[in-house]
């Protein structure tokens, strides 16, 4: 189980400091599917990162299975048992698909495991399993090989930021079918950053995170129709205007 | 003739393919040729009035190997002019490559000045090692000439890597491109220490529509220096590709000048450069596999020199 208590982070902006994230408590049980979702630049991304310990929270607590991992580092952590895809991934000039999947898995992987991880979300492994991890790649492309990267090994918790930007329908399904079976599995316990109704309806519960704090959290029963029945008014412009559009 | 296991370690640096005294090869120790053998159709004839060996590939050579080490366990500098004549057609893979063992005071310098003279519709592959190991605080040089001439319709490739021990290098390459040659040059090199290491490389782009790719990779490390001209001129209708790619570390220096010359109007060059530290993305993403800042960084060089 992950538990988050009171987590905030702070920067220094111009001078000034300014809260990114504010008193952020919640927990994720064993198996459980948290889907994350709120307007962009609301500190999603900014928590997915403290969790992975990527950036460092300026108070608060995280706990994995009762371990304190707060002052770990990302290798610490990463050993703990999280496992982070990225919303934008990094490339690699000269790293083989293979070989990124093999360090991700920690051993060297044979050609069946790594098709079978390609395959897995939705690239046509012979064709990818020997390409260079860099710039030849398209972006959907090299999305669905960092997806691959954390698949590639049994974490106690997922964190996946927004995984389904950049890639296509038919490999979108074949994603949230690979989702639904881990979160079937209950081997693992999983958080996705997204805006996808798709995904957000597989949750086994929603959190809401607006201006740097948690906004709701709850089942996708309570938190859908809030969700998006405060879709229109969330912004101050459009409820002046009667929620119309700009120009219209 | 018995190898001793200097000589063994240092060939298994330098030749990754496996060096053995069979087919077509000769083994250069200390400044003497000390054993060469002939194939069916590659033949290599020690020059008399310098040192230094003709190798001459009949256009019947199909998918063979050429093995021709050098190994320097002894101070003092060896000068040597290796020549080669690739006949038409023909499929060769040549391994060359120096490795210095150097345990004393005083300098150990080996110059190789190669040559090549490929014929028409061959496919030419040459892979050269450069390495140094050993306590001896003379320095351990290698300033390697090659002068490549490319014939029409003819493929040659050039593979050229210094991962370490080379406290100084100074690289001089050039080549001729006929009509419809094509050339592919991968350089990596890495320095550390007060190591330095300059490379130079003309590429004469005559034919009409021959091509060259040149990707350079490197990584400065300690106080070292680097220094790389690559250089493209295109006198025909022709395609050139230069990319210089360096990563920067410590109190490293790097400086990267490739240079591109049109003189035709059909003549496409293009040059790409890039030097930087290390990604901390890149970083942070192997860190999340659960490896340390130090092994991580080992991994993006490896990969990025492989």
């Amino acid at each position: 189980m992950l538990q988050v208590e009171h987590l905030s982070y702070d920067v220094l902006e111009e001078g000034k400091q300014s809260e990114i994230l504010s008193d952020v408590s919640f927990n994720v049980e064993d198996g459980e599917m948290l889907v994350i979702t709120g307007p962009n630049g609301g500190g999603k991304s900014t928590l997915a990162k403290l969790l992975m310990g990527i950036n460092k929270a300026s108070s608060g607590r995280i706990l994995l299975n009762g371990e304190d991992i707060t002052d770990y580092s990302i290798d610490e952590r990463a050993k703990a048992g999280i496992g982070f895809a990225f919303q934008q991934p990094p490339r690699f000039k000269g790293m083989t698909v293979r070989r990124l999947l093999s360090l991700a898995a920690g051993r060297a992987l044979d050609e069946k495991t790594c098709c079978g991880l390609l395959s897995s979300v939705g690239l046509c492994a012979m064709e990818y399993i020997d390409r260079e991890v860099d710039s030849t790649l398209s972006g959907g492309e090299i999305k669905r090989i960092e997806i691959a990267t954390v698949l590639a090994k049994q974490h106690k918790l997922c964190v996946f930021d927004e995984p389904e930007a950049g890639i296509d329908l038919w490999s979108f399904s074949m994603l949230i079918k690979r989702f639904e079976q881990i979160h079937k599995e209950k081997k693992e316990s999983m958080i996705l950053i997204s805006h996808q109704e798709r995904i957000i309806r597989m949750a086994d519960r929603i959190m809401v995170i607006s201006d740097g704090k948690v906004d709701s959290i709850g089942s996708a029963e309570e938190v859908m129709p809030k969700l998006f029945g405060q879709e229109m008014d969330s912004c101050e412009c459009r409820r002046q205007k009667g929620g119309e559009l700009y120009g219209t | 003739m018995e190898l001793n296991k200097v000589t063994e370690d240092v060939l298994k640096v330098i030749d990754s393919y496996g060096f053995r005294q069979e087919g077509a090869y000769s083994l250069r120790l200390n400044g003497m040729a000390v054993c060469h053998g002939d194939s069916r159709h590659i033949r290599i004839v020690q020059k008399e009035d310098k040192p230094g060996i003709d190798i001459h590939i009949s256009g019947e050579t199909k998918g063979e190997q050429v093995h021709i080490p050098v190994i320097m366990s002894q101070e003092g500098v060896d000068i040597v002019y290796n020549d080669f004549y690739i006949e038409d057609g023909a499929d060769v893979t040549i391994i060359a490559g120096c490795g210095i063992h150097g345990e004393g005071c005083s300098e150990t310098r080996h110059d190789g000045i190669h040559s090549f003279h490929v014929g028409k519709n061959a496919n030419v592959k040459y892979i050269e090692n450069h390495y140094a190991e050993g306590d001896g605080t003379g320095s351990k040089v290698l300033n390697p000439v090659t002068k490549i001439f490319v014939g029409e319709d003819s493929v040659f490739t050039l593979e050229t890597t210094q991962i370490r021990g080379v406290d100084s290098t100074e690289r001089e390459n050039y080549i001729e491109l006929a009509e419809n040659a094509k050339l592919f040059v991968t350089e990596k090199l890495m320095t550390d220490g007060n190591q330095t290491a300059v490379s130079n490389m003309d590429v004469e782009l005559n034919g009409e529509n021959s091509s060259a790719q040149i990707i350079s990779r490197t990584v400065g490390k300690g106080t070292s220096r680097q220094v790389f001209h690559p250089k493209a001129v295109g006198n025909n209708l022709c395609h050139a590709h230069i990319q210089c790619d360096s990563i920067i570390m410590d109190q490293a220096e790097i400086s990267s000048i490739p240079e591109i010359d049109a003189k035709h109007v059909d003549a496409q060059i293009v040059h790409e450069a890039a030097i930087g530290r290390i990604n901390d993305e890149q970083l942070v993403k192997l860190r999340t596999f659960g490896m340390t800042e130090q092994e991580a960084e080992s991994v993006i060089i490896e990969s990025f020199l492989k």
